[in-house]
């Protein structure tokens, strides 16, 4: 498979080909939300101006089931299954990565605000020039001796995580003609059951090729892509060492009634 | 490190600041192999376990085409079905059964699990559920993955129950008798088109 993408037939689209896709299906879910609709909290999984989609979404609707023992629970991990070291991806080499020192930190959260505790939380991302350690990366950017750009943690009692990294670069792709990726972090989240099972990226703020990256826009609705961006907390920044980011994530499930806390807080 | 084997478990904690909306998702993209891959991530039991099976199977995009660079994860009940609280799902011990596994697919969109037939948990018929990660896949999918010799569970199955027959079968495990020393069932994962395989939505 070529990491090529185009429609079948046609050859690479460009950005504004590509964005003025982008707009009309942002305009189409907007309508849905004048019109009384709910607000789309996930990404659509047919979402044409990301090319890579055409062919692996489900034409078929999702059959709705009631989730059994095994949805409702989840793996277990815990303190022995990571070391705490993992967390800190600036130590894992010889010698300090190059790029702009962070903390990224934050709590998981249920759909009623409940902390998840003791799960586990993988990241991975591109290095400082936006190239990451894959070796199907071939994007002519230098790879960093001192980042591989994987980490993992287990969650506290209060659902608390706190990754040290550098900030990734962003990177060109093979979606369209002068396609870049926003910088942005992996994450791979569980939750207290299956259904809860999230992977997910973390972008930063005021990055300019938000409105151009046809990922992050699969979110169709613009405050639910917006839960995606961290935001910069002082408070977080650590003197003379690294600059703070704080991203809380939510793991809603079949048993979370967020309508009725949202009733609650307004 | 004060909770040293307590599993994760949602708590109640001081006032939330706002409504908790779901984070979304995004697609796992191409270059998770260096990350989420991990040594023993198949093999929920060694394979020489004398009731190990094979759960193995491709999986395809709506071409026909072998996706090779996905990432499946199956989560399941032990044979007598009971859900596993035991930690060590990543770091393996050779003999505990967690029920969780993960594997990305080879260039061939081929992957194999070697682990062991779960027993019924609940009401459903046995079933190991699966979890589709994979580049142009921007929310992950949920299917269950049957087994033929429990046809007579199947006619209660909420889930089986309610699909049209040949719907139905996609998510039945072909039976391929003993292979290599393993009784070996066969998952395969149609994402598009053509016998398009059943994928479940448990939000409702």
């Amino acid at each position: 498979m070529s990491h090529t993408a185009s429609r079948p037939g046609t050859g690479p689209a460009t950005q504004n080909e590509i964005t003025a896709e982008i707009e009309t299906i942002e305009a189409d879910a907007a309508a849905r939300v004048a019109a009384g609709g709910s607000p789309e909290l996930q990404p659509r999984r047919d979402y044409a101006p990301y090319r890579s989609s055409l062919l692996r979404y489900p034409t078929h609707e999702l059959v709705r089931v009631d989730p059994e023992e095994v949805e409702r629970v989840s793996p277990a991990f815990g303190h022995t299954d990571v070391n705490v070291l993992e967390s800190d991806l600036t130590i894992q080499h010889a010698g300090e990565p190059i790029g702009e020192r962070m903390t990224v930190s934050g709590r998981v959260l249920d759909g009623e605000g409940r902390a998840v505790r003791h799960q586990l939380i993988e990241v991975w991302q591109a290095n400082a020039g936006g190239r990451y350690v894959h070796k199907r990366d071939q994007h002519p950017a230098p790879l960093d001796p001192n980042f591989t750009g994987v980490g993992r943690a287990i969650t506290g009692s209060m659902g608390e995580y706190s990754f040290t990294t550098i900030k990734p670069g962003p990177y060109p792709w093979k979606n369209h003609m002068n396609a870049w990726r926003p910088a942005h972090i992996h994450f791979s989240l569980f939750g207290t059951a299956f259904t809860q099972r999230l992977i997910t990226q973390m972008y930063f703020p005021g990055d300019p090729l938000f409105a151009l990256d046809p990922i992050y826009q699969s979110i169709a609705d613009a405050d639910a892509r917006a839960r995606l961006v961290g935001q910069y907390d002082h408070s977080l920044s650590v003197p003379e060492f690294s600059l703070g980011y704080r991203w809380d994530i939510v793991l809603t499930g079949p048993k979370s009634t967020w309508m009725e806390s949202e009733e609650d807080h307004d | 490190m004060t909770d040293f084997v307590e599993v994760a478990a949602a708590v109640p904690t001081p006032a939330p600041q706002k409504p908790a909306l779901q984070t979304p998702s995004q697609t796992v993209g191409p270059f998770y192999g260096y990350a989420l891959p991990y040594d023993g991530g198949p093999q929920l039991v060694p394979g020489y376990h004398p009731r190990a099976i094979r759960f193995h199977g491709t999986i395809t995009d709506g071409d026909g085409e072998p996706i090779l660079d996905a990432l499946l994860e199956i989560w399941q009940a032990d044979e007598s079905g009971t859900l596993s609280r035991e930690l060590s799902s990543i770091d393996r011990d050779g003999f505990t059964f967690t029920g969780f596994g993960r594997c990305a697919t080879t260039i061939g969109g081929h992957y194999t699990f070697t682990t062991l037939k779960p027993g019924a948990a609940g009401a459903a018929a046995p079933y190991i559920l699966v979890t589709l990660f994979a580049r142009g896949i921007t929310h992950h999918l949920f299917t269950r993955a049957y087994f033929a010799e429990d046809a007579a569970l199947h006619q209660t199955d909420a889930v089986l129950g309610a699909l049209p027959a040949e719907r139905r079968d996609t998510l039945i495990c072909v039976s391929e008798g003993i292979v290599g020393g393993a009784e070996s069932y066969r998952f395969d994962i149609r994402v598009q088109g053509e016998n398009e395989t059943v994928f479940l939505d448990f939000d409702a």
